[in-house]
């Protein structure tokens, strides 16, 4: 059933909406440095400039942002065939072990070069084996995927914790996390294209990971709108039975979005684990798949946006580092909160505000508020 | 001797494990069964009880903790139900977005009120829900057999517990026996019919959500407030989730609710006692394998593999009248 | 004249920029049968619902039993005695009947009390109206004509002196609407007011005292149905003399291209919905399939198209098989020259999502046409949405307009263009023009005619008996399953009426 409200200019409705619930999530979010004894315009103040004062700032954010990219186009790609994939976080952890396999084995005889696409396949395809499972269990057996995910996260944790305190900790260590990765295995840093601008970075672990996933982001906007496979998912997104009538095949369609979707979340732990950590630790996925789904949202689901959003959110973990330095009587859980919110207003609230815009932009210019037609169903 | 001693012991841990499991597992049939995803049930659950062991340390009573951790986490759910049931989001995103909100919100403010790391204070004694010792428990303790069970399982424990079992035939009472149930059962199945009946879609799903509320509220509460004595962050540890895997397994129905959480109470409860320890014939089980056999035995459920779990058919969907 | 239970006087209602009723004035005498007829969308339902509390006026008054009375919810509704059986039954499926008529008119917080009312109530109900119906039965394992009997009972229970039916028949077979129409004569009887809702004139000269016509949101008429006739109404409803009869000449039926054999369909429940059916259609005929809905005509075109599966029989498509398991590719068999334009263009024929040129090649999006590699190729599909827009007349004339926003005429075109566009061999059509406005009717038609005269094979499923006539060489009858009859162009209404109503099938079997 169409909404019988009225169509808003394009630049209102990806732009202007998203803004607003952004802005209602910030100054809820700012009610709660204030409930805290904080000042909240000073907090802002420390958090933009902890995230793009300095050369190293940058970097960091940046960093972030890499891994919500690659999250966030995860949560889009399914969303666009309807699947909630709320298993991005169980799905990039084991991700992580796949990259594990490979540079554990191959670090000592190969330089990053040969590993890191050997890595990224190796990431891709056990993220994509951990979607697989709901995928089928969705499509075959009508499991709802949102609980099957779910479920898949508590179990990819089980998996790990295993893993990381049994057989993946070298012999003697006492912490739950495999051996460090050997030169071989470590990812060139990109500091130094912040360093043409001018800035100075002390040590900070933006790597090329970045770029990769700006180019997952262009992949993944071409396969949605520019070839049959994304057609099809759009199809089935929009309607299961209009994709059936098409000879849209609904097994193929959700276990083949899933296994993308998944892909791109195993893609996730390149950058943590083989740009920074070097090695791979219990929790090293930390949230971040499920920062996916704020960034998924507030990017509309559109690769673009979600590249924006992820620098925000790379912005927020960054600042929101510095603020906790700046000010004690707030951690980084603040972020936590502000995603919490950016999640409810961006996503759950989306169209809270949009009477309001409308009957504003229908009052100011009543022509630019195109009526929309009603369908042929009898009245 | 000893083996039965292990399995009382294993038993009554069973049913402490299994509280929080059920309380939480009840509140996500009330909003279920109106038609109301609820994966919130995990935050909803924090901020119970990070409100009731704050409410409980500032002032020194154990009722104004409870009272509190349920005030607050109703309030969660209502902001479940504004974003779902008045603006008709999605039901899964406001979920998500509310356990983001609470695990940030009460780490937060808890180090911002009482600067232990995001501790409360230990409770001390009349804070916080004592066990009740049942009559003559502790004159019979050492009657074989059934002194052990007496004193062991059926007494000994906080009122906290005797209200989350007693809540089970309370539930199926309210569900089958009263007229907010009848109606909440429809409003689940089909809200149009209750619309055209007269009756509030929304004010009813606000109801079932208020319930839901208030027992995740208790659910907190007992963890904060009996099973340890204070909040610690993130305490819930994925047991909201736990519970809505029970919810499944339970096929939304009270009675059955009770025996998926003590099925699950009970595997929690088997891999702490058995810690590294081998088990006859099978030899010795990793502790994940136990941790992860819930979610495990919810999937093979969901895959329809042991009978099919129907879910309330307007589940998830917000209601708009069709014109 | 007796007193009037219901005047509406002025009512306005506007959905966005639509306006659904205007200035409405209506008055229903006590103890009537009043009709009220109109097309798809004239605003009969939005009415109706404006009188049962669903929807509020923007303007207007309401009186019942000539006080003024406002109306804000269906409670206010069933207070003054208004009950409404809706075209889609407001039941909760997996409830019991009892359960379903005390909802949201229990006598207090328990239900023990409210259950026993609610017993003897239908017990007495049963006996005084003959509307019987198990009070323990669950819903969703009643008939149809069952659960609108429950229906009844809910607004009966409630104490409805006034009783709304919104389309009541268009899900029942003849005899279960003859015996709807019975009961509906004895509730009047009994001094109740009854409202009709229906677009078929034959049960509103069958069984009404007065009836008013609407279109396009307006109230044209009220007459009284003794005083009227048929033609007099047709016209009233759609404004101008309805074009019966598509002009077309003679049909040259040629070789087969289409041949059902023993068909038999089952539902997800295991009921026979097509039952042991043949039939062929030859390049250059249109075959039209009538039948009042639900006999079976929607399951018989999904399994012809592959989508459903099929217990038995054969479809041979110019001499080859159709895989009937259900796991046909609708995309092979598109390949093999069958096109089809699904019954529900909302759900099946379009994504109202898309934009109208993706709407334009769903289905054909693996057609090497509209692709480079694994690439759709942009500036094929928009050139040939624009070449289908401009032949088919579609408006407004944008390709990047959401198919949501044209009319459901202008949305049952694309579809049309779409399918008849790949020239296929064998076109199979479900309501062609349901929800459709008049001037795209006549284009629809039109266009199906020239279909055949290019010697395609022809398939037409319709419940408007009229449209059927109008456009079939022949005419196939379905009832409860089975192909119970077939004619010539040339057949009587009351003929096929006849056969639609089951009657000569009924007798031949007995």
């Amino acid at each position: 059933m169409s909404t019988p409200y009225a169509k808003l200019p394009a630049w209102a409705d990806y732009g202007l909406i998203p803004l607003i619930n952004l802005s209602v999530a910030f100054i809820v979010a700012g009610f709660v440095v204030m409930l805290v004894g904080e000042n909240p315009f000073r907090a802002a103040v420390i958090l933009v400039e902890g995230a793009f004062g300095k050369g190293t700032g940058i970097a960091f954010t940046l960093f972030y942002a890499t891994t919500f990219i690659f999250t966030g186009l995860s949560v889009a790609v399914a969303a666009h065939c309807s699947l909630f994939n709320i298993g991005t976080e169980g799905q990039a952890y084991i991700g992580g072990l796949g990259i594990a396999l490979v540079c554990l084995s191959l670090d000592s005889v190969m330089p990053w070069w040969v590993i890191f696409p050997i890595a990224i396949v190796a990431a891709a395809t056990f993220g994509a084996l951990w979607g697989l499972i709901p995928a089928y269990l969705q499509a075959k057996r009508g499991s709802h995927i949102v609980i099957t995910t779910i479920m898949f996260n508590f179990i990819a944790a089980s998996v790990m914790v295993y893993l990381l305190v049994g057989p993946l900790k070298p012999a003697g260590s006492q912490a739950p996390q495999t051996r460090n990765f050997l030169a071989g295995a470590e990812l060139p840093k990109l500091n130094w294209i912040i360093e043409l601008f001018g800035a100075k970075i002390r040590s900070a672990p933006l790597n090329i990971c970045f770029l990769l996933a700006l180019v997952m982001a262009f992949l993944v906007w071409l396969l949605i709108w520019r070839t049959r496979l994304g057609y099809e998912m759009r199809t089935y997104g929009h309607s299961p039975k209009a994709a059936r009538y098409a000879g849209i095949s609904e097994t193929r369609i959700i276990i083949t979005a899933m296994m993308i979707s998944g892909a791109l979340a195993g893609m996730m732990a390149l950058n943590p684990v083989m740009g920074d950590q070097h090695n791979v630790a219990i929790d090293f996925v930390s949230g971040a798949g499920y920062v996916g789904i704020a960034v998924a949202l507030m990017g509309r689901l559109h690769p673009v946006g979600i590249v924006l959003a992820a620098i925000l959110f790379g912005m927020l973990y960054q600042g929101g580092a510095e603020l906790a330095f700046e000010m004690p009587a707030i951690s980084r859980d603040m972020i936590v909160i502000i995603q919490g919110l950016v999640i409810l207003f961006a996503g759950a609230l989306e169209h809270m505000f949009r009477p309001y815009i409308q009957a504003l932009f229908a009052s100011v210019s009543p022509k630019s508020v195109g009526m929309q037609a009603v369908n042929g169903k009898g009245a | 001797m000893d083996m039965f001693n292990a399995i009382v012991q294993v038993l009554d841990s069973t049913i402490r494990l299994s509280v929080p499991l059920l309380l939480a597992c009840l509140a996500g049939l009330y909003s279920e069964r109106a038609g109301i995803f609820d994966i919130g049930l995990e935050g909803k659950m924090l901020v119970g009880a990070f409100a009731g062991a704050s409410a409980a340390a500032v002032f020194h009573s154990a009722l104004i903790g409870l009272g509190t951790a349920v005030l607050i986490s109703v309030a969660f759910a209502l902001v479940h139900g504004f974003a779902s049931i008045t603006h008709r989001g999605n039901q899964i995103v406001s979920g998500v977005a509310i356990n983001f909100i609470a695990a940030g919100s009460t780490i937060i403010l808890g180090q911002a009120w009482f600067q232990q790391g995001g501790r409360t204070p230990a409770l001390q004694p009349g804070e916080r829900f004592e066990a009740i010792t049942w009559p003559g428990a502790d004159a019979i303790k050492d009657v074989p057999i059934i002194g052990p069970i007496y004193a062991e399982l059926i007494s000994g424990h906080s009122i906290l517990v005797y209200f989350a079992f007693a809540m089970v035939p309370f539930t199926w009472w309210v569900l089958f026996r009263t007229r907010f149930g009848l109606r909440m059962r429809a409003v689940g199945e089909n809200p149009a019919a209750v619309d055209t009946a007269g009756i509030s879609v929304a004010w009813l799903r606000y109801r079932a959500l208020i319930c839901t509320g208030i027992l995740t509220g208790v659910a907190g509460a007992y963890l904060s407030m009996v099973q340890n004595g204070g909040f610690v962050k993130d305490m819930t540890a994925g047991k909201g989730y736990i519970a809505l895997a029970a919810l499944i397994f339970a096929k939304w129905k009270p009675v059955n609710a009770m025996f998926a959480c003590l099925l699950f109470g009970f595997l929690d409860a088997a891999a702490i006692r058995l810690q590294g320890s081998p088990l006859p014939i099978i030899g010795k089980v990793p502790v994940q394998f136990m941790q992860a056999l819930p979610y495990v035995l919810t999937v093979i459920l969901l895959a329809g593999f042991i009978g099919k779990a129907i879910p309330p058919r307007a589940g998830g969907v917000p209601y708009v009248k069709e014109r | 004249m007796a007193q009037a239970a219901i005047e509406l006087i002025g009512i306005n209602k506007s959905f966005g920029a639509v306006r659904a009723n205007r200035d409405i004035n209506l008055e229903v005498a006590r103890g009537t049968i009043h009709g009220i007829v109109g097309e798809n969308g004239a605003g009969k339902s939005t009415l109706m619902s404006i009188l049962y509390g669903f929807y509020q006026a923007d303007s207007g008054e309401i009186r019942v039993d000539g006080k003024p009375v406002s109306i804000h919810t269906s409670n206010d509704a069933i207070a003054l005695g208004i009950g409404m059986v809706h075209q889609h039954f407001m039941l909760v499926d997996n409830f019991t009947v009892l359960e379903n008529v005390i909802l949201g008119a229990e006598n207090d917080a328990l239900l023990k009390s409210s259950i026993a009312k609610a017993r003897s109530e239908l017990d007495r109900l049963e006996r005084e109206y003959g509307l019987e119906v198990e009070p323990d039965a669950v819903i969703e394992e009643l008939a149809v004509g069952l659960q609108q009997r429950v229906e009844i009972l809910k607004a009966l229970y409630r104490g409805a002196e006034i009783l709304i039916l919104d389309e009541p028949t268009g899900v029942l077979t003849p005899a279960e609407a003859d015996h709807l129409f019975r009961i509906l004569k004895q509730l009047k009887d009994q001094g109740k007011t009854i409202v009709l809702i229906t677009h078929k004139l034959r049960e509103i000269m069958a069984i009404t005292d007065t009836v008013s016509v609407m279109r396009q949101g307006t109230m044209v008429a009220t007459r009284v149905t003794k005083e009227t006739t048929v033609g007099e109404l047709a016209e009233l409803m759609v404004g101008r003399r309805v074009l019966l009869r598509v002009e077309k000449g003679e049909s040259e039926a040629g070789a087969v291209k289409l041949s059902v054999k023993n068909l038999t369909v089952k539902d997800s429940r295991g009921v026979t919905m097509v039952d042991n059916v043949s039939f062929d259609v030859r390049g250059g005929e249109i075959v039209g399939i009538a039948g009042v809905a639900g006999n079976g005509q929607s399951e018989l075109l999904e399994a012809i198209s592959g989508i459903r599966h099929a217990v038995s029989g054969e479809v041979m498509l110019d001499g080859k098989p159709i895989d009937l398991t259900g796991k046909a590719d609708p995309g092979e068999l598109r390949d093999r020259g069958l096109a089809h334009v699904p019954e529900d263009r909302h759900h099946v024929g379009l994504v109202l999502a898309f934009e109208e040129n993706e709407n334009s090649i769903l289905g054909y999006h693996d057609d090497e046409r509209y692709l480079k590699g694994p690439f759709l190729d942009i500036e094929a599909i928009m050139a040939d949405a624009k070449d289908k827009i401009e032949k088919y007349d579609i408006r407004p004339g944008n390709p990047r307009l959401k198919t949501a926003n044209f009319s459901g005429g202008n949305q049952q075109k694309i579809v049309l263009a779409r399918e008849m566009e790949q020239d296929p061999g064998v076109l199979i059509v479900g309501q062609p023009t349901r929800g459709v406005d008049v001037g795209a009717i006549e284009f629809i038609h039109k266009r199906l005619i020239a279909m055949r005269d290019q010697g395609k094979a022809v398939l037409v499923v319709s419940v408007e008996l009229d449209e059927i006539r109008s456009l079939s060489d022949r005419i196939l009858v379905m009832f409860a399953g089975r192909v119970v009859g077939e004619r010539g162009p040339d057949a009587t209404e009351g003929e096929l009426g006849l056969l639609m109503a089951g009657v000569e099938h009924q007798e031949a079997a007995e």
